[in-house]
């Protein structure tokens, strides 16, 4: 067995708040910078170079690129030679967001308990942690800040097998087309299809990890998040909803086995603040 | 092709006039005073008015901007300062508009409740950019807490900005940036 201290977890996640929240991946600036030789709409083109001075100044300044440093969502692929010591794996997660939030001013979105007690918990716990339990001696975190308003724009859509393809178009689209500038746009289309509700769900958040416009490895799927693409580039939303030919920067797909009588659809729309960071300890 | 003109600059309190001038799809720079606010103090100030009592802050003539901040760092007026959904504050905005409030600063859709308030009382609401807080936070000069301290980065703040970048989305006659934007841009229905 491999172990790993929980004071080394929490600070590796610590540092994944900051570098999420201040400085976006790469692979989203090249496609946003690929964004803006596609805008034909003047006030779309306006906004992406704007979006663009955003992340370099959020970059250089070491500040929020946006104020919503949202929902913190943690994905831990776990060795099964891991032994955490000192705590719990968990526990070393939620306090590597406290303490990360904390010590880089960022704003804690978080209230206590949704119906009853709209409280805000003070440090952006908790954070939302999904575990995979896979093969060997590391431990893998992946973190990603998703914000209030495009997270409100999910949909999920239960069809059924005979709308096939088509109507997972037509839910794709509706969903981007609904959803308008709420989401702040242009967005990364995540869909999930297939499995359970929760399943589509999940494989949809999952979506989003996938870097910017990296192709699915199954053609067949790499086809239709093409087609989708240019299908929701049609709707003429554009960049913050002012109009214009960049609704999506990607359309990226993730698909499940689903049951005989089900076609489950779910779309989450990544909001253009791209924000994740991942570290392997 | 929608060209987008220079921007127009105006100053806070707004007049009606001045409000009434302006067009959807406009760009404007605003300098003057801000006020904040979101879910929690709209709810607030909500409860207030249901309860006959005056708001904390004197909204007549004055924009509200749909915004909680990042916490500044040392050496910062604020923290990183972007707007948030406007639509979560739809149910509210009516009966602030009916109290004087000229004008609101967000983004996304509007009911068509807040939209016919716009056009009764000769009101706008301006989109800055959702995603360009670290830019849009260098446009404020000052900020201070003026109500409900206790809600934290939803508290209501007092801002003074420079040349603060917006653009018309809804005008006081119906005119709508983002349907008509939509259907200028759309290649398929």
């Amino acid at each position: 067995m491999r172990e790993i201290p929980v004071a080394t977890i929490r600070d590796a996640v610590a540092e994944l708040c900051r570098i999420a929240n201040f400085e976006l991946p790469q692979d989203f600036v090249t496609a946003l910078r690929v964004a803006q030789t596609k805008e034909t709409s003047p006030r779309g083109l306006r906004t992406l170079q704007l979006l663009d001075q955003n992340q370099e100044l959020a970059r250089t300044e070491q500040v929020p690129s946006c104020q919503d440093t949202g929902f913190v969502i943690v994905f831990a692929d776990v060795g099964a030679e891991v032994k955490v010591i000192g705590g719990e794996l968990e526990e070393a997660i939620q306090a590597g967001v406290g303490k990360g939030y904390k010590q880089n001013y960022l704003r804690a979105s978080m209230v206590e308990d949704p119906l009853f007690n709209r409280t805000n918990t003070g440090n952006n716990t908790p954070a939302m942690t999904h575990y995979e339990f896979e093969p060997g001696d590391h431990l893998h975190l992946t973190l990603v800040v998703k914000g209030g308003g495009s997270e409100n724009s999910t949909k999920l859509y239960m069809l059924t097998p005979a709308q096939g393809a088509e109507g997972v178009k037509k839910a794709v689209v509706e969903a981007v087309r609904m959803a308008g500038p709420n989401a702040c746009p242009p967005v990364v289309v995540c869909v999930g299809v297939g499995g359970t509700a929760d399943k589509a769900m999940l494989i949809a958040k999952k979506a989003s990890l996938r870097e910017v416009g990296a192709a699915h490895p199954d053609e067949r799927i790499a086809q239709f998040e093409r087609e989708l693409l240019e299908e929701v580039n049609a709707t003429g939303v554009g960049p913050q909803g002012y109009g214009g030919r960049v609704t999506a920067l990607a359309v990226h797909v993730e698909t499940f086995p689903t049951h005989i009588a089900s076609l489950p659809v779910a779309v989450n729309l990544q909001c253009h603040a791209v924000r994740r960071a991942s570290v392997t300890i | 092709m929608s060209a987008v003109q220079d921007p127009i600059k105006i100053h806070t309190p707004l007049t009606t006039e001045q409000a009434l001038q302006l067009k959807a799809g406009d760009q404007v720079l605003i300098t003057g005073t801000l006020y904040t606010g979101r879910d929690a103090a709209h709810k607030r100030f909500a409860e207030t008015l249901a309860r006959g009592e005056a708001l904390p802050v004197d909204l007549n003539g004055q924009i509200i901007y749909y915004v909680g901040p990042s916490p500044a760092k040392p050496g910062q007026v604020i923290g990183s300062a972007g707007p948030t959904t406007a639509t979560r504050m739809d149910s509210y905005t009516p009966q602030l508009l009916e109290l004087g409030l000229r004008g609101m600063i967000g983004k996304g859709k509007r009911s068509d409740a807040v939209r016919e308030a716009l056009k009764k009382h000769g009101a706008v609401y301006f989109g800055s950019i959702g995603g360009l807080g670290a830019l849009l936070a260098k446009c404020i000069k000052k900020s201070e807490v003026v109500a409900y301290a206790d809600l934290g980065a939803e508290a209501v703040h007092r801002l003074e900005v420079e040349d603060f970048p917006a653009v018309v989305l809804c005008d006081a006659h119906g005119g709508d940036l983002y349907s008509s934007a939509v259907k200028e841009w759309a290649l398929a229905e």
